[in-house]
């Protein structure tokens, strides 16, 4: 780590393999004095957080967004990103006259524990070895995640979150939020998400997790240890993994049979078809700025999350904390031709939040650029965003639109 | 202030101040708009069609994506003050059990109904011999969703054998002029629709 700590931050973590000097944004150590309990009974201190704020807190702190990513995301919502030089991830929705508009927010996004473009993760030197954690780094769930974020914005002096937004993994945080947090949300909008996640979605995390394990470089986790880096197994993981972000439809559309710069098949195994040769991209690219283990956490967490389970079986328990209905305002939004997060999951989410009389507005999104369409340009799915947002906002008591200029 | 069809504005009357709402076939949300600004009301809104949901929520009312025949037995007894239904309960497949679901989730239901018993309704049947097709109700027999049509009388006698105390009764004409404060035989011909304030044998 190249940012000196700030005066109160003991190093209890050292510096880290990839965090490059340059690597720009701000960090923060947290639960320093009082360690944290991970849902696995671990507990663990001093870690650091990563994260980018854009705009700026009004004076009673009442207009903060925080912006949840999903699994392969960061907390560069709205900049170019100093590994892969592409624009921010989410940059359709978020920036000044956005739908989450920066002139107006105070917008929060921050690197998830576990991750790996800054936050404690499984690359990061475990003090007590001197070594990389590797394996030994504690299993985090999306409840961990949640309470790390909720140090964070503790620590950046908000009481109370005027809203939390997120797709995909970036939704089960959401989620988390309004049920371990209610009095800390206005306003949640869970995107192309579940309450749980399916054994389908399950099974192809598994398949991920093993092509990175299959990978002889991966060397039981140790691979900085040993100098070695298990890309082939991580570009295969991402490969799989891409294909579930699209829908039949989508692919069809952008690639067909095409052949790749070629007139007629090879006869062999090289990447004849554009749609092969695309997934040796995605997959080739990913590794640059991913790290492998880290990506077996995080898959991880998803998988044990169930948010009923957690509520005694019933998700409906979850949003009526002391006996009593949520106070947050939900908005939800599937896409049609999801297959990974489907409209039924949302539905799901729906029918427990009106099992509590809870303030709840859903609408699924006609489209067929499959799970990925919550990152692309969906102007219906923008105007809901926004619609909701200034709705709150006036029941929040948010100024106007814009502040005079 | 938005200006409201006219059985909207009969529905927005007898909805109290400050009171939890819930508008089963919203719509693009006039009502609920109407009732939130004007009655400050806490309203949430169930729409059937896409393009109905994302304008209310674009406008930055809280409704669903929903079928009231699937969806509202989700709802907990006695969530809302008041459960309204605008001239859908005729498009419903199960218009009983509907009405039966709004009187056990809302404290009040509030249904306004298109009445077959119209004098016009009844003379076009009887002089022409086809399915009358009015200024309202504009659809051809083989288009149109409206697939339980009633009379105002029909409506009435349903209530009573549900056991369903109907509190208030407006009876409006084509002009929208409200005709009557009770059911009867001439409100039945003379009136284009009925809106009904219901509480339910449990509330």
């Amino acid at each position: 780590m190249s940012a000196p700590p700030t005066a109160q931050q003991p190093s209890l973590v050292t510096p880290t393999v990839a965090d490059s000097p340059e690597m720009p944004g701000k960090r923060v150590r947290l639960a320093v004095d009082r360690p944290m309990r991970l849902d696995s009974g671990v507990e663990i201190g001093g870690f650091q957080i990563a994260y980018q704020t854009y705009g700026t807190l009004n004076a009673d702190k009442s207009n903060a967004i925080l912006i949840c990513h999903a699994l392969t995301g960061d907390h560069f919502v709205v900049e170019k990103h100093p590994v892969t030089g592409k624009p921010g991830w989410w940059e359709m929705l978020v920036g000044p006259g956005k739908p989450v508009d920066t002139d107006r927010y105070f917008v929060i996004c921050s690197n998830v524990l576990g991750g790996c473009l800054g936050s404690t993760g499984p690359k990061d030197i475990d003090p007590a070895t001197g070594q990389p954690y590797g394996l030994s780094f504690p299993v985090v769930t999306i409840g961990d995640m949640v309470r790390a974020q909720k140090l964070l914005v503790e620590h950046l002096g908000i009481e109370k979150l005027f809203c939390v937004v997120g797709g995909s993994m970036g939704g089960m945080q959401v989620l988390q939020w309004a049920v371990a947090y209610p009095e800390s949300v206005f306003a949640a909008v869970p995107i192309a998400t579940a309450a749980r996640h399916s054994a389908q979605n399950i099974a192809f995390h598994e398949v991920g997790r093993q092509a990175i394990m299959a990978d002889p470089n991966w060397r039981g986790g140790n691979y900085l240890l040993e100098g070695t880096k298990p890309e082939a197994g991580l570009a295969v993981a991402r490969m799989a993994a891409h294909i579930t972000y699209l829908s039949e439809t989508a692919l069809h559309r952008k690639f067909g049979r095409n052949l790749q710069d070629r007139k007629a098949i090879t006869y062999g195994f090289d990447a004849d078809f554009q749609v092969e040769s695309y997934l040796r991209y995605q997959g080739a690219a990913f590794v640059e700025r991913f790290d492998a283990n880290s990506y077996l956490y995080i898959t991880r967490a998803m998988d044990y999350f169930d948010l009923a389970a957690d509520a005694g079986g019933t998700l409906a328990n979850a949003f009526r904390p002391g006996g009593k209905t949520t106070p947050v305002r939900f908005c939800l939004a599937s896409f049609s031709s999801d297959w990974l997060f489907p409209t039924s999951e949302s539905r799901a989410i729906v029918h427990a939040l009106n099992a509590v009389a809870a303030n709840v507005s859903f609408v699924e999104i006609e489209t067929d650029k499959g799970h990925d369409a919550f990152l692309l340009d969906e102007p219906e799915f923008h105007q809901v965003i926004h619609g909701f947002l200034e709705g709150c906002a006036e029941h929040r008591g948010l100024s106007a639109r814009r502040r005079a200029r | 202030m938005v200006d409201i069809r006219d059985d909207l504005k009969l529905i927005a009357e007898m909805v109290e101040p400050n009171s939890r709402v819930l508008d089963v076939g919203c719509g693009d949300g006039a009502l609920l708009d109407y009732l939130s600004h004007a009655k400050n009301v806490d309203g949430r809104g169930i729409e059937l069609s896409m393009d109905g949901v994302r304008q209310c929520v674009a406008h930055g009312l809280s409704v669903i994506q929903g079928d009231a025949e699937t969806d509202l037995k989700d709802y907990p007894a006695g969530a809302f003050d008041y459960v309204i239904l605008g001239q859908t309960l005729q498009a419903m497949r199960q218009p009983r059990d509907v009405l039966q679901m709004m009187c056990r989730i809302g404290r009040r239901a509030i249904v306004s109904v298109p009445n077959f018993g119209y004098w016009r309704v009844r003379l076009q049947l009887m002089l022409t011999g086809r399915m009358p097709v009015t200024e309202k109700l504009g659809y051809q027999w083989w288009e149109t969703p409206n697939i339980h049509f009633c009379t105002l009388r029909d409506f009435v006698v349903l209530t009573e054998e549900m056991g369903i105390t109907i509190e208030q009764t407006r009876i409006i004409d084509r002009a929208g002029r409200v005709t009557s404060h009770a059911h009867s035989g001439l409100a039945n011909l003379l009136g284009e629709q009925g809106v009904f304030l219901l509480r339910g044998n449990g509330g």
